[in-house]
């Protein structure tokens, strides 16, 4: 039988390998900070919390407060306005929840201001259900801040949120 | 195409530094006696005009960095500075703003130039290639400078664009974030958008030196769409012909652009650029400058959010295929009945597009604007490779200098 033509791994091949391994591990550590340096550091991550006076609003009325550079719109809902929000199904939206899930207290409806689409900041009290409409690509939310026609995926993003008091809301 | 160097320096000094390092001959075989097809026209020019905007950009974005603070506190303010108290400062801007509109224009034009005579088809397939990359990156470079100002079309352009990429599944928003540097277009995204906007022209003009190495490689195509066979007979020396030519073409350029500079200089731009950003109220109607209108009508015409990112960025990725997805064996639309048709409704199609991207998205507007993105994508992907199945080309003429004497004649017996 011929022998077999493969060639026995040399020194030179372990030691070929361990230094490629080496270099590829040295390209990677370099590049870590390179790229994690754009990443929000501590002081940003430490902006997390925002305190707010809801007594001031009407009935009706919403507040923009910014919290991490964004707007937050804490609406002081109207009875006909919850009922709109809870009595729709909510299986045929772009987004099911039911209204229930996206609220604390019913007439206290608190999302971030920025649409899901592109991150415009719609506007408050217009489109066809009177809730939001985003003006940059024609996206319509509801009065519980769901998205129900237009371009945007998904409904208005409820940040974390408690009540500190009945008048005191504490944001993130 | 190069050939070898005749270059021979006159003086001793001359002899001695060539000999150590040969760029005057470099110079004098790429810019002198560099072969140039003797039927070139002026949609050759616009190589040199795009070269000298490069310059022009750089010399007038690096004198703006002296005075530009980026900050989100003052880079408004010191936009402001520029145009009323540094010396000049207001002609620099405005140079520098419309410059960079200049700039797409004559990339458009040099973009459907190379389109309508084939320049893309082989041998030419990586210098293409590169130009496309040109273009992204001047498209790149371009957003990041209309963010500098930091007014509302700045701001919420940044926002809008930088929030493209939160489309993409799983790690899109962590993406968006990175590039924030934050929870928002911030002022740590104003700072990298500066540094990134000092820093792509000069990757820009890395790339056109390859640009231009991948030119004199392969040789200009010319509108005959013909190779050089003869070089006695079918070119001319580069200086004076084409110099003296692509200078005069550049002046014509610069009356254009001074126009804009002096008499209409907020055309181009948007008023809601003169309002200071402001994070919680986005304008009622956002554009993107006029340059992006196109890509941005396609954006709005899919009705779904990766979709249109996908289509948007797949636009313009399309264009460094075409050299493959053109088979046709006939550079030149001139010799192209059928294609010389084709490619005058994409050009139409390509500024309706334009026109919708200006418009609100609603209604007609959406729907004409899809046809046309249809229209746009089927041009490149179902109307090329079919073209060179089915059409027929009219005879193409042996070498340039055919081409050349063959108009002559005509043109000679209509004046007869």
């Amino acid at each position: 039988m011929a022998a077999a033509t493969t060639t026995e791994p040399t020194r030179r091949d372990m030691l070929f390998i361990a230094n490629g391994a080496v270099a590829a591990v040295g390209v990677g550590a370099i590049a870590w900070p390179l790229i994690s340096q754009m990443n929000p550091d501590a002081s940003t991550l430490a902006l997390a919390s925002t305190e707010v006076d809801i007594s001031s609003i009407a009935e009706g009325g919403i507040l923009t407060v910014k919290w991490r550079g964004k707007p937050v719109f804490v609406r002081h809902r109207t009875k006909k306005e919850i009922e709109e929000a809870a009595s729709v199904k909510a299986a045929d939206m772009p987004d099911p929840q039911s209204d229930a899930a996206r609220v604390k207290k019913p007439e206290w409806l608190v999302v971030v201001g920025v649409c899901t689409h592109l991150g415009c900041v719609p506007l408050g009290h217009s489109g066809d259900y009177d809730g939001w409409f985003c003006p940059c690509h024609g996206s319509v939310y509801d009065t519980s801040g769901r998205i129900r026609k237009g371009p945007a995926p998904r409904n208005l993003e409820v940040p974390a949120y408690t009540f500190i008091s009945d008048t005191k809301l504490q944001i993130g | 195409m190069s050939g070898h160097s005749t270059y021979v320096p006159k003086s001793a000094l001359g002899r001695w530094f060539e000999s150590r390092l040969p760029i005057m001959g470099l110079i004098h075989g790429s810019f002198v006696v560099y072969p140039v097809p003797r039927n070139l026209n002026y949609f050759w020019t616009f190589g040199g005009i795009l070269s000298f905007m490069l310059v022009c950009q750089i010399v007038t974005g690096v004198v703006l960095a002296m005075h530009y603070t980026a900050h989100v506190d003052y880079a408004f303010a010191s936009v402001e500075y520029i145009m009323r108290d540094v010396n000049w400062g207001w002609v620099i801007r405005y140079t520098h703003a419309n410059g960079a509109s200049m700039f797409f224009i004559a990339v458009y034009l040099h973009m459907l130039r190379g389109l309508y005579y084939g320049s893309y088809k082989a041998p030419r397939e990586v210098l293409w290639i590169l130009g496309v990359i040109i273009y992204l990156l001047m498209m790149a470079t371009g957003f990041m400078g209309y963010v500098l100002p930091w007014g509302q079309m700045s701001f919420w352009g940044a926002t809008v664009i930088t929030n493209l990429f939160s489309a993409i599944p799983l790690v899109g928003d962590a993406i968006t974030t990175w590039l924030w540097g934050g929870y928002s277009v911030d002022n740590p995204t104003l700072n990298r958008f500066f540094s990134l906007h000092y820093l792509l022209p000069f990757m820009i003009a890395a790339v056109v030196a390859l640009h231009v190495w991948a030119l004199h490689v392969t040789g200009q195509n010319n509108p005959a769409g013909v190779e050089v066979k003869n070089v006695e007979r079918d070119t001319l020396p580069f200086t004076p012909y084409a110099t003296v030519k692509d200078g005069f073409a550049l002046v014509c350029f610069l009356i254009f652009f001074s126009w804009f500079v002096f008499y209409s200089p907020n055309y181009l731009g948007h008023a809601d650029n003169y309002i200071e950003a402001n994070p919680l109220v986005t304008p009622a109607h956002i554009v993107p400058e006029w340059y992006y209108l196109p890509f941005y009508a396609i954006l709005r015409a899919i009705p779904s959010k990766l979709g249109g990112v996908v289509a948007m960025f797949g636009a313009i990725v399309i264009l460094a295929f075409l050299p493959w997805l053109d088979t046709s064996r006939v550079k030149s639309a001139a010799f192209r009945p059928l294609y010389k048709f084709f490619f005058w409704v994409f050009v139409a199609a390509c500024l309706g597009l334009g026109y919708l991207g200006s418009q609100p998205p609603d209604g007609g507007y959406v729907i004409a604007a899809r046809l046309l993105t249809l229209y746009y994508f089927g041009f490149f992907i179902i109307i090329m490779p079919l073209l060179g199945l089915f059409e027929t080309p009219k005879p193409v003429p042996a070498s340039i200098a055919d081409a050349v004497l063959a108009k002559n004649n005509s043109h000679a017996q209509a004046h007869s």
